[in-house]
């Protein structure tokens, strides 16, 4: 059975895994795609609006993806935890039905009329069809995390007489607390990806000494909603969730801390390898007394190790979800730095020149996607050993009739497909960014020449 | 309550066949009717601004299904772990093909993304009349109200029972029969020309496969698989086959009036 169990983990997490490389990037496409056509709308600038069209592509071709790798997303819930679906349908399946319904009709129907409509709608029109396509797609991502928020915080819900959990308020299930934290945490690191690859691909532009007008708009664009939502992301977000953890799983803040035995004044550990076998961290590099601050505000606060828990209520992966934290917040630091820093010579006038930056800009792109994967990592391991924290367990919640040889068999499947996706992705975006945003014709059929028969 | 969801996820279900049944059955006769490259590009504009709205119906009739009847989906989609799976795989591969099928110009880039395309599309045409007729002829639930059903045992309706038999499998083929004949008649309202006359007389010839089988399978489902005396033959069985019936009714004659009400 634990083999099983694992097996239908891995389904998860790898499916999981895969489906967010592509709504991260659209999520916070869409906002940027708003701040273009909204320069287009105010300046009359027709630049901007040619901009949007390149952009628009990418996004396409990423909504694609997101859309085909989401759909066995919302499957999974029944075919591989269906213990899990039976108990607590009533609640999340209010929230994923209404994320299919709405936001993915609002996403997928606008989205076409903003991709294929822009001479029959006019500016504003246009415009519009832009920003539902943002509203859509945000929404979507709300309804996503406020079912993983329910599970992490459990709210709004009452145990019927058949062992179910029934939704007791809609209105509690959508406001909670722990929704609004993370949804703002989330959407600030997917805003993140999106700034990060504008400005990636601007800064290739001016690299190369092409499409040099396009170049600066990107590198700007994503400099500057990129250095709000570095420190957003910090602060508030980042910091209130951490105080939420603290005070809702502290079993799980002590394993992403690394901190086994409960301390006066506890160190912020930046480095440092965990041994869950004799409960020290090896390797420490800390900052004194800085955990306790950070959590509680006071420099001496009692901070709970992991022995203040009994053994079975430790998350099951230590060692990963240690590493997950450390490695989300080191790529968060690092991405103030680098958006500071960028801002700064933008301020100065001196970025488009600053080859060294721009050099540091494009090599950050796979950044933002390693620090979002690992923030989720953070918080789906740091749930564990609990499906639904306080109320479920993990191994009470899969399909107790689905065997571990049929779940491997279907994830080595969804694993050579993914791979085959992964290079049509990589081969096609990196096609539209050689084409360019230039909408001259000529140029795009003689780049398509070397494959063209014709 | 439970009454109206039903009907909710039946209407939704049935709305399903109904849009993404012409758009499958488009991709199930892509190759037939469209032979060069002007061809199958307008196969493929006449479904490309309204596919993935269709699609939209599945996943709204799969949320529904999930919060109104949180059982039910929990031991369905377990039992038909495999079957579901192999679906999922061909939607993915279907949809990668519309979407990316028109990004380059090659002789080798389209006709690779066509041939998925009509292969995922007649898959999927015939998986979803299996699944229809897995759930008529029932599954052994355990005391828990839980099933594993594997592909196939020994293809016959018996204790053991596999996704696929001669019943599924009969089913599954009227299914795509009927979906040809849908996307045909799509087709040929939509499109001009070669690829219009061609879908006109594959549509016509389809009808006579269709009313053959649409027979045949009644008497079976009727007569047949009842006589085998394994299915749990509870009022929910009864109510689906009279379900299924209305649908491939629907299937039958809604194409001829349906699609101009339809266009977006």
């Amino acid at each position: 059975m634990s083999h099983a169990l694992d097996v239908h983990r891995w389904h998860f997490a790898f499916t999981i895994t895969f489906h967010y490389i592509f709504p991260q990037l659209t999520m916070g496409l869409a906002l940027l795609l708003v701040y273009l056509k909204t320069k287009a709308l105010r300046t009359g600038d027709e630049h901007y609006n040619r901009a949007a069209r390149f952009w628009a592509r990418i996004f396409g071709i990423n909504f694609a993806l997101g859309v085909v790798t989401g759909i066995p997303m919302e499957f999974q819930f029944g075919t591989n935890w269906a213990a899990f679906s039976r108990t607590a349908g009533g609640v999340i399946g209010q929230t994923l039905a209404m994320e299919g319904v709405f936001s993915f009709f609002l996403e997928s129907s606008f989205l076409g009329i903003f991709l294929f409509g822009e001479k029959r709608l006019g500016r504003m029109g246009h415009w519009f069809s832009g920003f539902a396509v943002f509203l859509g797609s945000w929404l979507s991502g709300f309804f996503i995390v406020a079912t993983d928020a329910w599970m992490q915080h459990p709210v709004g819900y009452r145990m019927a007489a058949n062992g179910t959990i029934e939704l007791a308020s809609f209105w509690d299930l959508l406001l909670n607390r722990w929704a609004l934290w993370q949804y703002a945490h989330t959407m600030l690191g997917a805003v993140q990806t999106g700034c990060f690859v504008m400005a990636a691909v601007g800064a290739f532009y001016l690299l190369t000494k092409r499409d040099e007008a396009y170049g600066r708009t990107f590198v700007k664009a994503g400099v500057l909603v990129g250095v709000i939502a570095a420190v957003l992301q910090l602060f508030p977000s980042g910091d209130a969730q951490g105080k939420m953890v603290a005070e809702q799983q502290p079993a799980t803040l002590a394993a992403m801390e690394g901190l086994f035995h409960s301390e006066q004044g506890a160190a912020l550990v930046i480095l440092g390898q965990p041994d869950v076998e004799k409960h020290q961290l090896d390797n420490p590099l800390a900052v004194p007394k800085m955990l306790s601050f950070l959590t509680y505000k006071k420099w001496s606060a009692n901070v709970r190790g992991l022995e203040d828990f009994p053994r079975d209520q430790w998350p099951d992966y230590i060692p990963l979800l240690y590493y997950s934290y450390h490695v989300m917040v080191g790529l968060g630091t690092i991405f103030i730095g680098v958006m500071a820093l960028a801002a700064l010579l933008l301020w100065r006038g001196k970025l488009y020149e600053s080859r060294w930056m721009l050099w540091g800009l494009m090599l950050c792109v796979p950044l933002p996607y390693i620090a979002n994967t690992a923030g989720w990592m953070t918080a789906e391991l740091g749930r564990q050993p609990w499906l639904i924290y306080g109320l479920m367990r993990t191994a009470a919640g899969v399909s107790p009739r689905v065997g571990g040889g049929n779940v491997l068999f279907t994830l080595i499947g969804f694993m050579g497909m993914y791979s085959v996706l992964a290079i049509l992705w990589l081969f096609l975006v990196w096609r539209e960014i050689e084409l360019g945003p230039d909408p001259d014709e000529s140029r795009r059929r003689s780049a398509e020449l070397p494959l063209a028969a014709d | 309550m439970g009454t109206i969801w039903f009907c909710l996820v039946a209407l939704m279900i049935g709305m399903y066949v109904l849009l993404d049944g012409f758009d499958l059955g488009a991709g199930a006769i892509h190759l037939l009717v469209a032979k060069t490259d002007d061809e199958r590009r307008q196969v493929l504009a006449s479904i490309g601004p309204v596919w993935d709205g269709n699609e939209v119906w599945l996943i709204a009739a799969g949320g529904t299904l999930y919060f109104a009847f949180p059982a039910l989906y929990a031991s369905g989609f377990s039992g038909f772990y495999l079957p579901l799976m192999m679906v999922l795989w061909l939607l993915i591969l279907r949809g990668a093909s519309i979407e990316f099928r028109n990004h380059i110009h090659s002789e080798v880039w389209e006709p690779l993304w066509d041939f998925v395309f009509c292969a995922s599309s007649v898959l999927l045409a015939v998986f979803f009349g299996a699944a229809l007729a897995n759930v008529v002829r029932g599954v052994p639930l355990d005391a828990s109200g839980y099933f594993f059903e594997p592909l196939w045992t020994n293809f016959q309706v018996g204790e053991q029972t596999g996704i696929l038999d001669w019943y599924t499998i009969l089913v599954g083929v009227l299914s795509l029969l009927a979906l040809v004949m849908h996307g045909s008649l799509w087709v040929q309202m939509k499109t001009s020309g070669a690829v219009s006359e061609r879908a006109a007389k594959l549509g016509a010839r389809s009808w006579w496969g269709v009313l053959m089988f649409t027979a045949l399978i009644t008497a079976f489902t009727l007569f047949g698989i009842s006589c085998n005396a394994f299915t749990i033959v509870s009022p929910l069985c009864i109510l689906l086959s009279t379900i299924s019936c209305f649908l491939f009714l629907v299937h039958l004659f809604a194409p001829t009036f349906a699609p101009a009400r339809l266009t977006i």
